[in-house]
């Protein structure tokens, strides 16, 4: 029975992981075959990195990533202590609504966003690009903060603020001093989150930026559609190598981290 | 003098008006009238001339989240009955594609299934082959399991992970056979992990437009990609795409408080 569950584990594994190995294979292909593997080349990588779309696309990615994570998380973690003091009713109806674009389709989320924008582009100087994407990922990646700070709250007593402020502590003072510490370990994680997702999204990204701005899932997306290319391959495996690299130093903090809170090996 | 706290979340609450609510109320807006802003609903009368495209989506991303419900869930058991130190490092050995760029995940297939592909490749090898592979059904159930395999899997672990060991064990003192306790300890227990992930595999597939564009070609349209025309495809009409998200939504709404009664927590998501 122990054995059976291995094998089918091992089968799932490579359901996961085989395609991504054919993919990282064939990115060394002489020829542009993706069935036969004919020889060893680095030239789809050379190729890669001359590529200027795609540079300034990975550029691109990375800006708006940078600063829509960091927007988001100050905005929602500012939201989060507002929700968290409010009513029940007030405070029901603001997470409902916060939790629309994650509970909504993507393809929701961006259609919704580009009704928006064309509205404003229609009537004002606005033009999709830069500016409708990052307020875009503004948007989508704010829930993820909000969602992962609020927990926080229920470990923490709420009259510490209060008491701060009474003790002569400045609002400003008060809020560095005594709640920032106590909610921080949300905001981080609410922060990568948002900058996981906004490095990784396509679909919202799609319907809410212009000819000016891409990003490099919409890059993919436009390869993809033309003939197939062993540079997609090159670049797969450099994405699955630096995602490796990510969750290595990732599982590394994480693990001395629950050594020297006490909490055992992990 | 005090600052109240809950004046805190004010520019987040503008944010919110205006780049949540105010394009949802849009879609709303957009489905039920013309070009020239008076009512209409003849656009949500027009979404049943796709009724066909609606079932195919329906029906192809409950196949999807079905085997994906049955793949994982010995999956996610096994992850929860390891010893601690390996249940982390199996977890993330599991969810490591997720963090691969979905295009790419899918492009991947795309490669594997094509007609000069390397499956028919193998198959030709042994005398058997072509098959037609890409551009079926099949293939866009099969990308729609790859993607969101890890999203049943996740939920159902956290979930078995807190089912205690000496559950098990009471169930077989008292008589039960495996069979028994499978399926009146663990699948009770285990019930708010098949809700979310159930929803969490749902959603994304009914509304995709990537995997049935590369593993479907043009004869597998989804409800995704009929959105996706009407507002940057030749087919430009934001009020049908309009009437379609918004149909598109109850779906998704009635779907979830289905899910929801199944749920004795109810928490659908996360």
């Amino acid at each position: 029975m122990k054995k059976l569950g291995k094998i089918y584990l091992a089968l799932v594994l490579l359901f996961l992981y085989v395609p991504i190995f054919v993919l990282i294979v064939f990115s060394f292909n002489e020829s542009k075959s993706s069935s036969v593997f004919s020889g060893f080349t680095l030239d789809w990588y050379k190729r890669l990195f001359h590529n200027r779309i795609i540079i300034s696309s990975l550029v691109n990615t990375m800006i708006i990533a940078v600063i829509a994570s960091i927007v988001s998380t100050v905005l929602g973690t500012f939201a989060a202590i507002g929700i968290n003091s409010m009513r029940k009713v007030p405070r029901a109806v603001v997470m409902n609504v916060t939790n629309m674009p994650i509970i909504n389709p993507e393809i929701v989320t961006g259609v919704s966003l580009m009704l928006l924008f064309s509205f404003f582009a229609a009537r004002m100087t606005l033009e999709f690009g830069f500016v409708t994407l990052l307020i875009a990922h503004i948007t989508f990646d704010v829930p993820y903060v909000i969602l992962n700070v609020m927990p926080k709250f229920n470990q923490m007593d709420p009259h510490l603020y209060e008491a701060a402020q009474d003790l002569g502590c400045s609002p400003f003072k008060a809020f560095r001093k005594v709640v920032l510490p106590e909610i921080m370990p949300g905001v981080v994680s609410g922060f990568l989150m948002a900058f996981t997702y906004s490095l990784d999204d396509f679909v919202i990204s799609y319907f809410t930026t212009g000819s000016t701005s891409q990003t490099l899932p919409i890059t993919i997306y436009s390869m993809t559609r033309r003939k197939v290319s062993p540079e997609i391959n090159a670049l797969s495996t450099l994405i699955f190598i630096a995602v490796v690299l990510v969750l290595i130093v990732k599982n590394g903090i994480q693990n001395r981290a629950f050594k020297r809170s006490g909490m055992g090996g992990n | 003098m005090k600052m109240k706290l809950k004046y805190f979340s004010a520019p987040y609450l503008v944010w919110m008006i205006v780049f949540i609510l105010v394009p949802l109320l849009m879609i709303g807006y957009f489905a039920l009238t013309t070009d020239s802003g008076s009512f209409t609903l003849k656009h949500v009368s027009d979404v049943g001339q796709y009724a066909n495209i609606f079932v195919r989506s329906i029906w192809l991303s409950l196949i999807a989240t079905a085997i994906c419900l049955v793949v994982a869930y010995p999956v996610a058991f096994m992850l929860s009955r390891m010893e601690k130190h390996r249940q982390g490092t199996m977890l993330m050995i599991v969810m490591l594609p997720m963090w691969m760029n979905f295009l790419l995940r899918t492009y991947a297939w795309m490669t594997l299934l094509g007609n000069n592909g390397i499956i028919n490749h193998l198959l030709g090898t042994i005398g058997l082959g072509p098959v037609k592979m890409i551009n079926t059904s099949g293939a866009v159930v099969l990308g729609m399991v790859y993607n969101y395999l890890p999203f049943m899997i996740l939920p159902l672990y956290s979930v078995m992970v807190k089912i205690d060991k000496s559950m098990f064990e009471a169930a077989s003192d008292l008589g039960c056979s495996s069979a028994e306790t499978l399926w009146r300890v663990v699948i009770p227990l285990s019930m708010p992990g098949i809700t979310s992930g159930i929803t969490m595999v749902f959603v994304p597939a009914i509304s995709t437009f990537i995997i049935s564009r590369m593993l479907g070609g043009g004869s597998n349209l989804l409800i995704g990609d009929l959105i996706e025309m009407q507002f940057l495809g030749n087919a430009y009409n934001p009020h049908l795409g309009a009437a379609i998200s918004l149909v598109l939504m109850v779906i998704i709404l009635v779907i979830m408080t289905v899910m929801n009664q199944f749920d004795p927590d109810d928490q659908v998501l996360m």
